[in-house]
């Protein structure tokens, strides 16, 4: 079986880092060989696996020892529960230098040393927010990433989000491999969740892979810097994000996604009632003026 | 008169943009022309100053050439860093012939290449760390260093390096101008925006720091001669002039120049501006600021010089209009000479011009003074301002060029045969190739000056042997030779 290369993307504080370091411990005490690449400057996708505040980056060494070029492999490359290889591309303190070349040179550098040639069942790449620029989208591009997770919620923003990164995704499907995997839904739980999520999924051509429910454990266990599935292994939750790392290794459903309009979208949420009918004459006003006219 | 008429130049131009695909051939169009001395404005007949059609060659720079190559680069006392990847700063370094005096990595630092070297890390993290760090260390190794520049290579906007605050900082520090400019290759059409970012910043950072400072003696003959880089000592050679007419030199722009003369610039009695387009933003704003009236003027060959030296003198006294006279009569003789030798080898000879902003227009004289004849000129960077003041210096039916691209500019020639081209190091093997005498006429062609009486000898000598240079003749195998 070749490496399998996915990439988490979803808006900012949507969940990305818990829910994929959840499922690759799940996938790891199933017996997968897995390793996270995270590509995020806050250096965050790794902790729970490590049990660590924060792993060394690899840009952070890489600017300790000179260049890229004097860093070994095994320097970057730590092991944490089951057996999971762990990297953080790292970057710079927020509002200077370019975070995006930092994701590059550090994938550019996984590469060139080799990481990916073990006998690895999947790498997870988990992504910054939103695709801001060219260097974000560097997981999806030739050759890397191949399946793609959108984690969303039932919330306003958050499908905007996903809707955008459905947008990012389709410029790379149309001139390489890369294909939308599916939705996951981090639960809020906010009303018709499920329903929404899979409407949103059908709309963007794929499914909701999987619903997984709110639950106090999985704050409980990163206080601990644990995952959910090493922390209590029995819980309910632990279950929830085995059947979510089941569904990824049996998903064969791999689409270019067909992104919405704005209008679209906004019909969509307007169905779910998460958005009001549209008003045209309240567009622009202020309170003021809204009780000028009342 | 021109060897073309106005209808075959014009279906000259025709031809030449047949090959273009429909779109670049209607924005090329618009760039080329055949001159009418009576046109009142340039914008009736040419476009200038636009972005260049990408995949057709352009001869153009860029933002930081303008800034750190053209304005501030000779300023001789100062370190110019060149803050980005080592490649800008590394392969224009010292290649502009800019000269001047003093003790290089002592108290001049003029051909001194100081860069940042970005590497990786200085993209992700940032690059005013090292800015900084690089900064103190030139503290310690060139004290006698009388201020910095920071001119911006592309990265450095590209990941938003904080260069203005690592200036302040600095400048607090070394109580020393430490400038931060933004002039990334990127920004513009060409390196005309680099000057125009340069002179803002000369008049933020640098004009301001004496102006509550009446210390200055002055006297009514206190002039600053600007937009002259001393390519080969041109600024030297025109400075004597003004010298030898009664006049006192205050501040020499940019060329051999030093951070107090930029500081003592307002305080001359009238601002002498020969490069119009890389520092009239700085003689406007001397004008509104400190009331310094400016004047354009022209010291290529004796007619203009003449011309120009009496322009000068009329805006002084007596004393200084009779410096003017003493003046001219003094090289007249010299001129005489000059004039007989080398005339007769050049007379009726045609030239096209290609240069930046400044020569194709002010080169006309010594041309003619030589019996010359431009057929036609073209610039990098000029805008509508030059080309009015182009029009009026070259004949009836002669070609115009905006931007000019390899492929025009090859074929013009191939049509017209001048027996001389005029243009930068790009184009000089292309056309010597094409058995063309070429002159670069950015750098001098590694001689100079070509400024003042002393440099019309130089550029008379090196124009005669340019063209009559008997390699010419030899450009055909003996065995092809029809007997």
């Amino acid at each position: 079986m070749p490496t399998r290369q996915c990439a988490i993307y979803g808006k900012g504080g949507i969940g990305k880092s818990t829910t994929t370091q959840n499922l690759v411990a799940a996938l790891a005490e199933s017996g997968k060989k897995v390793m996270i690449v995270g590509c995020d400057p806050k250096a965050d996708s790794t902790r729970l696996i490590l049990h660590a505040k924060a792993q060394n980056t690899i840009m952070q060494m890489a600017a300790d020892a000179g260049s890229v070029e004097d860093l070994e492999l095994e320097d970057v490359l730590k092991t944490g529960f089951g057996d999971v290889k762990c990297v953080e591309s790292g970057g710079p303190e927020p509002g200077v230098g370019c975070a995006g070349r930092g994701v590059i040179t550090a994938i550019n550098f996984l590469e060139e040393e080799g990481a990916y040639e073990d006998d690895l069942d999947f790498v997870f790449y988990d992504v910054l927010g939103d695709v801001v620029c060219g260097g974000f989208a560097m997981p999806i591009r030739e050759n890397k990433a191949q399946e793609i997770y959108i984690v969303v919620s039932g919330e306003m923003m958050a499908m905007f989000a996903a809707n955008n990164i459905a947008k990012g995704i389709v410029k790379y499907a149309s001139s390489g491999s890369v294909r939308l995997a599916g939705l996951i839904c981090n639960s809020r739980n906010t009303d018709r969740e499920d329903e929404l999520i899979e409407a949103l999924a059908s709309k963007l051509g794929t499914t909701m892979i999987h619903f997984v429910p709110r639950d106090n454990d999985v704050q409980r266990a990163e206080i601990r810097r644990m995952t959910c599935v090493e922390y209590n292994p029995k819980s309910k939750q632990s279950d929830e994000y085995r059947a979510l790392a089941q569904k990824v290794v049996d998903n064969k459903h791999f689409v270019v996604p067909t992104p919405c309009s704005m209008d679209e979208l906004e019909d969509l949420l307007m169905e779910f009632g998460i958005m009001d009918v549209e008003d045209e004459s309240i567009v622009g006003k202020s309170v003021e003026a809204d009780q000028a006219t009342a | 008169m021109c060897a073309m008429k106005r209808d075959e130049a014009e279906a000259l131009i025709q031809e030449v943009l047949e090959v273009y695909p429909e779109k670049a051939r209607k924005d090329r169009a618009k760039h080329l022309t055949v001159n009418d001395p009576n046109v009142e404005q340039a914008k009736k007949c040419l476009v200038s100053n636009r972005k260049s059609v990408p995949g057709v060659m352009t001869i153009r720079g860029c933002a930081y050439a303008g800034s750190k190559g053209v304005v501030w680069g000779p300023i001789k006392d100062m370190i110019h860093i060149s803050h980005g990847p080592v490649g800008c700063g590394q392969y224009s370094r010292a290649g502009r012939r800019n000269y001047y005096t003093g003790h290089t990595g002592v108290n001049t630092f003029g051909t001194m290449n100081f860069t940042s070297d970005f590497q990786e890390k200085d993209i992700v993290f940032g690059g005013d760390k090292k800015l900084e760090k690089m900064i103190d260390e030139m503290e310690t190794l060139f004290p006698l260093n009388k201020g910095i520049s920071i001119q911006s290579e592309c990265p450095v906007g590209l990941i938003g390096d904080d260069i203005e605050s690592v200036a302040k900082k600095k400048t607090k520090e070394t109580d020393k101008p430490v400038v931060a400019l933004r002039c990334e290759g990127f920004r513009g059409v060409s390196q005309s925006l680099g000057h125009h970012i340069a002179n803002d910043a000369i008049r933020d950072s640098v004009l301001p720091r004496r102006d509550d400072d009446h210390s200055f003696e002055s006297t009514p003959y206190d002039v600053a001669l600007t937009g002259d880089y001393n390519i080969g000592g041109d600024a030297w050679a025109s400075r004597i002039l003004l010298e030898e007419m009664g006049l006192r030199v205050i501040a020499q722009w940019s060329g051999d120049g030093t951070i107090s003369e930029l500081e003592l610039a307002p305080k001359a009695k009238v601002n002498l501006l020969h490069c119009y387009r890389s520092m009239n933003y700085l003689a406007r704003h001397m004008e509104e600021k400190y009331g310094l009236p400016w004047m354009e003027y022209n010291f290529f060959g004796p007619t203009k010089i003449a011309e120009s030296l009496r322009k000068i003198a009329d805006l002084f006294d007596d004393k200084i209009k009779e410096g003017a006279e003493r003046v001219i009569e003094k090289y007249q003789s010299e001129m005489d000479a000059v004039i007989a030798k080398y005339r007769p080898r050049l007379e009726g000879r045609k030239v096209m011009l290609y240069v930046g902003g400044l020569r194709p227009r002010h080169v006309i004289g010594a041309y003619e003074d030589l019996g010359m004849e431009i057929v036609g000129a073209g610039y990098e960077f000029a805008h509508n301002d030059d080309y009015d003041r182009t029009i009026k210096e070259m004949g009836d039916a002669t070609l115009l060029y905006d931007d000019v691209t390899g492929y025009e500019l090859e074929e013009f020639v191939k049509r017209v045969r001048p027996d001389l081209v005029g243009s930068g190091i790009k184009e000089k093997y292309i056309f010597q190739k094409m058995g063309i005498p070429f002159r670069q006429m950015h750098s001098w062609d590694y001689s100079g000056p070509y400024h003042g009486y002393d440099g019309f000898a130089i550029f008379a000598r090196d124009m005669d042997m340019t063209l009559n240079n008997p390699c010419w003749d030899k450009l055909q195998a003996p065995w092809k030779k029809v007997a």
